[in-house]
């Protein structure tokens, strides 16, 4: 590890070189718009909503996964960069069914909000209108993949938090879907310890606490910084 | 000075839009003494006129009916709104695209009753379309103001933005679902 300085934004600053882009930005109160990246989990770079420049790169870079390195010249607005984020959106809106009038994350969903942040007021590509199945299966629980915008946050904490591996991702391109125990419904599962912690870092009302009716389900996404100071890591 | 033209519809919605429009109470008031509606539920004209300075559509285009008056709203209309989330996504009334025409038929009209079972069809019921489209896929559309509904207080900021010559932006009052 070293310490090394770039600018992003016009601003110099100072990092060190295990940091990422996301990283040094949000230490020095650059905002940078994320979507699958949560602070504690291990950075995926998949729904490239966190997309800079940097300099002498050829197309635009995630910032969650993309480490910083000496004189780096990042630029995390420009008008073509919000337009690759806005257009992200509209496909994750166009890919599932999102009804937020009938949701029951509506007015408490990540996906909603980077919506509205980003000035999206119409989805311009044609709906795929997929009918994706529901799974009830679980006392507590409920998985509504209309929802899902595939961000592996369930996935990864499953695997690095709670350690019971049960989430996954199946299929590939637009048949990718998140599956419990290599596809068991998620009620049979023999790895689900029922912790609820995916529930909590879902961004939309995919993975939901049972019993909620529309606007009721509100998550504690930051309860795993919490636990990871509790951990002392 | 005379007054702008306003016409508005309601295709595929619950017509909440339009009762969230009425919700703007004693701001009606106000807006009337600058608009004046040419066609609307709000009022009993039974034809759109050729030439509407602003219209105004409410709900998703689901049926044949439906695509005929949001084509003659584009052609009338000088600025067209699309307004709320039916308008905008489809919404509701789009939750029925996942199913064909039929699936839905067998379920509304076939399993669930236990006399008469029928398709609605033939003279006088518009035909639905296999799958409910936003406003925007049929004709363009100049201006979308989200929510279900959007409050009145969107839709008053969206009116007296556009009747000073200003472009609202809706995003900054609205969300989808809000």
């Amino acid at each position: 590890m070293s310490v090394l300085t770039l600018t992003i934004d016009g601003q110099e600053v100072g990092a060190s070189s295990d940091q990422t882009i996301l990283d040094v930005a949000k230490a020095h109160k650059i905002n940078i718009p994320t979507m699958c990246f949560l602070e504690g989990l291990t950075p995926w770079g998949g729904c490239r909503i966190c997309v800079v420049d940097v300099e002498g790169a050829p197309r635009p870079l995630s910032s969650c996964t993309t480490h910083v390195t000496e004189g780096m010249v990042v630029t995390t607005t420009t008008g073509k960069l919000e337009s690759y984020r806005k257009m992200i959106l509209e496909m994750l809106y166009a890919e599932g069914n999102h009804t937020c009038s009938v949701c029951v994350s509506n007015g408490h969903c990540e996906l909603q909000d980077k919506a509205q942040e980003m000035k999206m007021d119409h989805v311009r590509l044609p709906y795929l209108n997929q009918n994706m199945p529901m799974d009830s299966t679980h006392e507590h629980f409920g998985l509504d993949q209309d929802r899902c915008i595939l961000c592996t946050r369930c996935v990864r904490v499953c695997s690095e938090i709670e350690g019971a591996q049960t989430w996954a991702v199946a299929g590939r391109g637009v048949d990718s879907h998140i599956i419990s125990d290599l596809g068991t419904p998620w009620g049979e599962s023999d790895s689900c310890t029922s912790c609820g912690k995916c529930v909590q870092v879902c961004p939309t009302g995919s993975l939901v606490n049972k019993g909620n009716a529309v606007n009721e389900q509100i998550k504690k996404v930051n309860f795993l910084e919490h636990l990871l100071q509790m951990r002392g890591q | 000075m005379s007054k702008v033209t306003v016409a508005t519809v309601w295709l595929d919605g619950c017509s909440g839009c339009h009762m969230s429009f009425l919700d703007m109470d004693e701001r009606l008031i106000e807006i009337a003494e600058k608009i004046e509606f040419v066609y609307s539920p709000f009022v009993d004209v039974k034809e759109l006129p050729e030439s509407v300075d602003l219209g105004i559509i409410e709900g998703a285009v689901s049926n044949e009916d439906d695509l005929k008056k949001a084509l003659k709203f584009r052609k009338s209309c000088k600025f067209l709104i699309s307004l709320g989330d039916c308008a905008i996504n489809g919404n509701v009334p789009a939750m029925r695209n996942k199913f064909s025409v039929r699936e839905c038929f067998d379920r509304a009209y076939h399993e669930n009753v236990t006399e008469h079972p029928i398709d609605p069809v033939g003279e006088g019921v518009p035909a639905l379309l296999e799958t409910v489209k936003p406003v925007h896929q049929v004709v363009p559309v100049d201006l979308f103001v989200q929510g279900c509904p959007p409050s009145a207080d969107t839709i008053y900021y969206v009116l007296t933005e556009l009747l000073a010559g200003r472009t609202p932006d809706p995003t900054t009052m609205t969300r989808f679902g809000a």
